[in-house]
């Protein structure tokens, strides 16, 4: 036992503290500054009462930690029940520090709708979170689905012109997806009773599901169809573009930050915790996929006119790493995958930021409409370069730790491409935003980035630099919490019984 | 044991310069800026220094470790620092030279308005390239070697307003990113069969085993691997299209970064492996052609270049050639020589050329030079000591390391000598060929000199060139061309072959370094102390000796013939050269357009690429595929988002029923499940 008498309590604090918040915001007044203000002190509590979870973490111990389980609802049998492992700690530390710096990029690019903003990016930070901590599979279900509503509203309400065709694809796309993992759960319900994800991964490893064997691809592939729409694997990818490029700078950073991450996550967590056997058996064709993801995803990448669009294409070929390392079923393969998770969080979320400082001036996400920017601002230059190398893999920068330990893991030398295609199109867009003289007189009257952008993006750069060179702070809990994931699953049910 | 080294320190220092002018050089004055230029890469080389001089041959290797950096499992990667007679040599080269080429920067740099920024990514370079070098395992080797791109791309786009300077550096990264390609997929290949990527871990392992005599081997695949990381690295074919394009950068790169150290770094790369590539005959073979290859093919195009950093940039690319070669055939520690002599007179040749850019305001075109030794006497009298060296003028510093290749190549087999031979005539053509036309004749740039708006001079590069004519330049540009035209001169001596009556200390140094490790030829215990031995072969033979002096009087004699053409044509009877290129009008437009190898690689590759990715894949794939077939699809739904579209109103009401009616569908679902 933790003689830290906050444990039981502290995850429900991180979940529901910005819920907490947004509530609070509806009884605010609207005044704009104010509410901001709030906001922000709100998201920046939250960060700090989560860095609890990591300092208390006990990384050498495998299973779930900060375990609360409480009956919620006895018919159905619903727990609230909550925990936390090596794999998902750092998922919430990643949202509890993309939301503050959301928080910030929105200060001054959103003018209408204020409170309703603040209030939307607050619960969706505490669905995100809820995603990752719940240990009830239909806790797991109701967070999952949470997450949905608050973000199509951030992009329907709160986006670009297209804005409504955007929400609603995003919308249909990843709610029928969902429907598949809906029935699986159900199913798996009416097997054993219970929502109780450990006891549910015991019983099937230990063979007393009746009628497992018949239904397991079919539950398998329930799960994964949901998952692969929210990665997304290709050729599920087609909503995400689209919704990148409509949503609002915050919306993005959460989309691609975090919420592309709940499908990886859920890879990891479901389809390899309760089915092993079957993501063993359904891998060659998985990896296929992710592998024509990552170079299908950076060619197209490569040649789009549009900046947000370039960037989204990104995320698909780098999430296609993340699935090839899971399906791999080697420990670096599943270390790089959740480094791969975190660098991406917090590279694409940073270049996102940078994108939405440039639309802030001049309203267009469109590459050809720059050139030159680097002279008239040459903070903003330096401050894109420096994600951009981070995301392309420059060593002693985060991108690169991840992707190594995928290929060493997976060791799929085509995987490869993806690496050569993504300096191909960063340094290439680079060159046409950044370098050359100024072609388009309006942009030399671009203002250099201004102090709240400024704290947004370069505590992502910051991250950045510390997670390429001290990846070791985040692989120490990684790790055995990987180990444990791919153990063969009688030892989970040995490892049980010592726990207990 | 021996006291700690802190080897850590001499990368670091640069890395410490290259921040404070980072983040505060903006605001500094350009002597602010300077002193910490000069001063942290100039630490960075005594602490170099000092470790030579404490450092006792039996100490060697020495190991520093710093920190884990990544654990994955039972396999890990250190920051931990490896110095043995080869990483002590190149430490000395870097440094040395390194800190040379900030001194010119000073001058000529000066008036450029991002003086911090480059000096900046000076230091910055320093340090990549000194944790490359300082390395212990090959991953610590990989952020040098991708540290040095990125160095390389700043510094070859820094003058970023300029498309194509722009062009060249990410052209210099994406090419360079292809080698690394074939250097990742060798790690892997080591990590999976080695389950290590510290250098003395994995060498443990490979010198089990014996040598493969086939093709296909594990050996011979990392070796050919490496070989790929190596050619887009140090430019050989057929990656080497990105160096001349580099040429845009500042000239105090193009010393530093393009000739005298990074593009050294595959050669120091595949030196430092040479316990795989001696048990991988193929691969060794396969770096031997290329390098000879690369060494012939490149030293013709220099012949047809009028722009003078283009010469020196295709030579470059030739001399690495050279030791390359030299590398396939065995003679790491010949390769390795050369790499250092390359450094000092290629090195001052770039700094010389760019004296002379200087001195007549920006104009890089020879033809538009002449007659230029007496206005700039300095620059041209160390120009003629690197053109000396470079083109194997007996007593130099390039002629005692190129002798040693051609003579151990030779060895290997005559068509590798009579390749190197033959470069070694163009090489000696092409630079008096350069030598005559920019100090010989009469000057045939515009009267007045000076406003020379020509290629990058765009940035005020060289706005000093405007106070008036031709000038020599300041005295801190040339101190650093004097003190390497004396090594350039002296630098050989460390190396003088028995045949010549020296004892050849440089291959001796090297020797604990390269001592072969092939089961064969160790006869000692493996604890034993290989300094007293000569590693490559034992004391020569009389009649050998005498062979290797007719080899190398053969070398000189191609040398002189190739001066003797360069007087003809450029000094004696200048009309020649273009008598000549009109009668092979063919010939000379192909070699001068570079053998069209740029175009074809456009062709090739770059426009295949865009071209199929936007209409195959985006539009085809994407649009007309996925997307039509999810829409049609979807049409039944339609009205369904017809509903999601009053969502978009913003109340909260609406949303949290939103929340409640789908909890409440999904409980109603289960309980109706848990009914039946």
């Amino acid at each position: 036992m933790s003689t830290d008498s906050w444990s039981p309590y502290i995850l429900t604090f991180v979940t529901f503290a910005p819920l907490v918040g947004a509530l609070l915001l509806m009884l605010f007044p609207r005044r704009d500054r104010d509410i901001r203000i709030f906001s922000l002190v709100f998201s920046l509590l939250t960060f700090l009462l989560s860095l609890h979870l990591p300092v208390h973490f006990r990384r050498a111990v495998t299973g779930f930690q900060y375990e609360i389980d409480r009956s919620w609802i006895s018919t159905p049998n619903i727990h609230y029940h909550m925990g936390m492992d090596g794999i998902s700690l750092w998922l919430v530390l990643l949202t509890t520090f993309l939301t503050p710096l959301c928080v910030l990029i929105s200060w001054k690019s959103v003018h209408d709708r204020v409170k309703e903003f603040f209030i939307i990016l607050l619960i969706l930070e505490t669905a995100l979170i809820g995603v990752f901590t719940s240990l009830d599979l239909f806790l797991f279900y109701f967070f999952w689905e949470a997450t949905l509503i608050p973000m199509a509203l951030l992009i329907g309400i709160f986006g670009h012109e297209r804005k409504v065709y955007a929400a609603a694809k995003f919308f249909m796309y990843t709610m029928i997806a969902s429907v598949f993992m809906l029935a699986a759960i159900l199913w798996l319900y009416a097997k054993t009773g219970t929502f109780n994800f450990v006891t549910i991964r015991d019983q099937i490893a230990s063979h007393q599901l009746a009628g497992f064997p018949g239904a397991a691809q079919w539950l398998f592939l329930g799960f994964f169809l949901a998952f692969a729409v929210k990665v997304p694997l290709f050729p599920f990818h087609t909503w995400l573009p689209d919704a990148h490029v409509e949503a609002p700078t915050a919306g993005s950073v959460l989309l691609a930050g975090v919420l592309l991450k709940m499908g990886t996550y859920g890879m990891l967590r479901f389809n390899l915790g309760l089915f092993p056997e079957q993501a063993h058996n359904n891998a060659s064709w998985i990896m296929t996929l992710a592998l024509i993801g990552i170079i299908y995803g950076a060619l197209v990448a490569m040649v789009q006119p549009n900046l947000k669009k370039l960037i989204a294409y990104s995320s698909v070929s780098h999430l296609g790493f993340v699935v090839l390392g899971i399906f791999s079923f080697t420990q670096a393969g599943l270390n790089g995958a959740m480094f791969v998770m975190l660098a991406h969080g917090i590279s694409t979320g940073g270049l996102f930021m940078l994108a939405g400082i440039l639309h802030e001036r001049r309203h267009t996400y469109e590459i050809s409409e720059f050139g030159g920017v680097a002279s008239p601002m040459p903070v903003y230059a330096t401050s894109f370069l420096f994600i951009v190398l981070a995301s392309l893999g420059l060593p002693l920068l985060n991108g690169f730790i991840g992707e190594f330990l995928v290929l060493s893991g997976a060791f799929e030398a085509r995987a490869i491409y993806g690496i050569l295609g993504g300096a191909g199109y960063l340094l290439w867009m680079y060159q046409r935003v950044f370098f050359g003289k100024v072609t388009n007189p309006i942009n030399n009257s671009m203002r250099d980035m201004i102090g709240f952008e400024k704290a947004a993006v370069w505590p992502c750069a910051l991250a950045a630099l510390v997670m390429g060179v001290a990846p070791i702070l985040w692989l120490g809990a990684i790790d055995p919490a990987v180990q444990d994931a791919l153990a063969p699953p009688v030892t989970h049910a040995v490892s049980k019984v010592v726990g207990q | 044991m021996m006291a700690n080294l802190n080897l850590w320190l001499i990368p670091v220092l640069p890395l410490a310069g290259a921040a404070i002018n980072g983040f505060l050089g903006k605001k500094s004055s350009r002597r602010a800026v300077s002193v910490v230029g000069l001063v942290f890469s100039g630490a960075s080389f005594a602490w170099a220094l000092s470790v030579v001089l404490r450092v006792s041959a039996e100490s060697l290797p020495y190991q520093e470790f710093f920190a884990h950096w990544i654990r994955s499992g039972a396999f890990t990667v250190d920051f931990a620092f490896y110095l043995d007679q080869l990483s002590l040599v190149m430490l000395l080269v870097v440094t040395g030279v390194g800190f040379l080429i900030h001194i010119y920067s000073v001058g000529y740099m000066w008036d450029d308005p991002g003086y911090y920024r480059f000096f900046t990514y000076l230091n910055l370079f320093m340090f990549f390239m000194l944790t490359l070098v300082l390395a212990n395992n090959y991953l610590m080797m990989f952020i040098g070697w991708e540290g040095v791109g990125l160095a390389s791309y700043l510094l070859i786009g820094f003058w970023f307003t300029k498309d194509s300077a722009a062009s060249a550096g990410k052209k210099a990264f994406i090419v360079n990113r292809i080698g690394d390609f074939g250097f990742l997929i060798a790690l892997f290949l080591i990590i999976q069969n080695y389950h290590s990527l510290d250098f003395t871990k994995v060498f443990a392992q490979v010198q089990l085993l014996s040598p493969e005599t086939s093709g296909a081997g594990l050996l011979t695949t990392i070796g050919i691997l490496l070989m790929v990381g190596a050619c887009g690295k140090s430019a050989q074919i057929p990656l080497y299209v990105w160096l001349p394009d580099a040429m845009e950068g500042p000239t105090p790169v193009s010393a530093l970064i393009h000739a005298a150290t990074m593009v050294t770094a595959g050669v120091y790369m595949v030196s430092r492996s040479h316990v795989i590539f001696e048990r991988a005959p193929t691969a060794l073979m396969i770096v031997a052609v290329i390098g000879a290859l690369t060494a012939f093919f490149a030293a013709t195009i220099g012949v047809t270049q009028t722009d003078i950093k283009k010469v020196l940039a295709y030579s470059t690319v030739s001399q690495l050639g050279y030791m390359f070669m030299a590398c396939g055939v065995g003679a790491f520690s010949a390769g390795i020589f050369h790499l250092m002599t390359h450094a000092f007179f290629k090195g001052l040749l770039f700094l010389a050329a760019g004296s002379v850019i200087h001195a007549v305001g920006g104009e890089q075109d020879m033809r538009k030079m002449g007659g230029l030794r007496k206005q700039i006497p300095w620059t041209f009298w160390t120009m003629t000591a690197g053109t000396l060296a470079i083109s194997g003028i007996p007593g130099l510093a390039g002629f005692f390391s190129k002798d040693a290749i051609l003579w151990r190549s030779y060895q290997a087999s005559w068509v590798y000598w009579l390749v190197g031979l033959i470069t070694a005539f163009i090489t000696s053509f092409y630079m008096f060929r350069l030598w005559f036309l920019t100090f010989f004749g009469e000057y045939r740039g515009e009267a007045a000199a000076g406003h020379g708006h020509a290629d990058h001079s765009a940035q005020a590069d060289h706005s000093r060139g405007s106070h008036g004519g031709i000038h020599e330049s300041p005295r801190v540009m040339l101190i650093p061309l004097a003190i390497l035209a004396i090594l350039s001169v002296v630098g050989g001596y460390v190396g003088v072959p028995g045949s010549l009556g020296g004892n050849n200390r440089f291959d001796q140094y090297l020797g604990p370094v390269f001592h072969s490790t092939l089961p064969a030829a160790s006869e000692h215990a493996p604890g034993e102390k290989g300094a007293s031995e000569r590693q490559t072969q034992g004391p020569e033979p009389k009649s050998e000796a005498s062979t290797e002096l007719l080899f190398t009087a053969i070398s000189v004699a191609a040398a002189l013939l190739g001066f003797g053409l360069a007087w003809l044509f450029y000094y004696r009877n200048p009309n020649l050269p273009e008598r000549m290129a009109a009668s092979l009008a063919g010939l000379y437009q192909t070699v001068s357009h570079k053998y069209y190898v740029d175009e074809l690689y456009a062709a090739l590759f770059v426009k295949p690429l865009i071209t199929g990715s936007t209409s195959i894949l985006w539009q085809g794939v994407d649009r007309k595929v996925i997307d039509d077939t999810v829409n049609n699809a979807a049409e039944g739904a339609r009205h369904v988002s017809d509903e999601v579209r009053q969502m978009q109103s913003g109340n909260l009401r609406s949303y949290a029923g939103w929340i409640a009616a789908g909890s409440a569908a999904v409980i109603a679902f289960m309980i109706w499940m848990g009914v039946r």
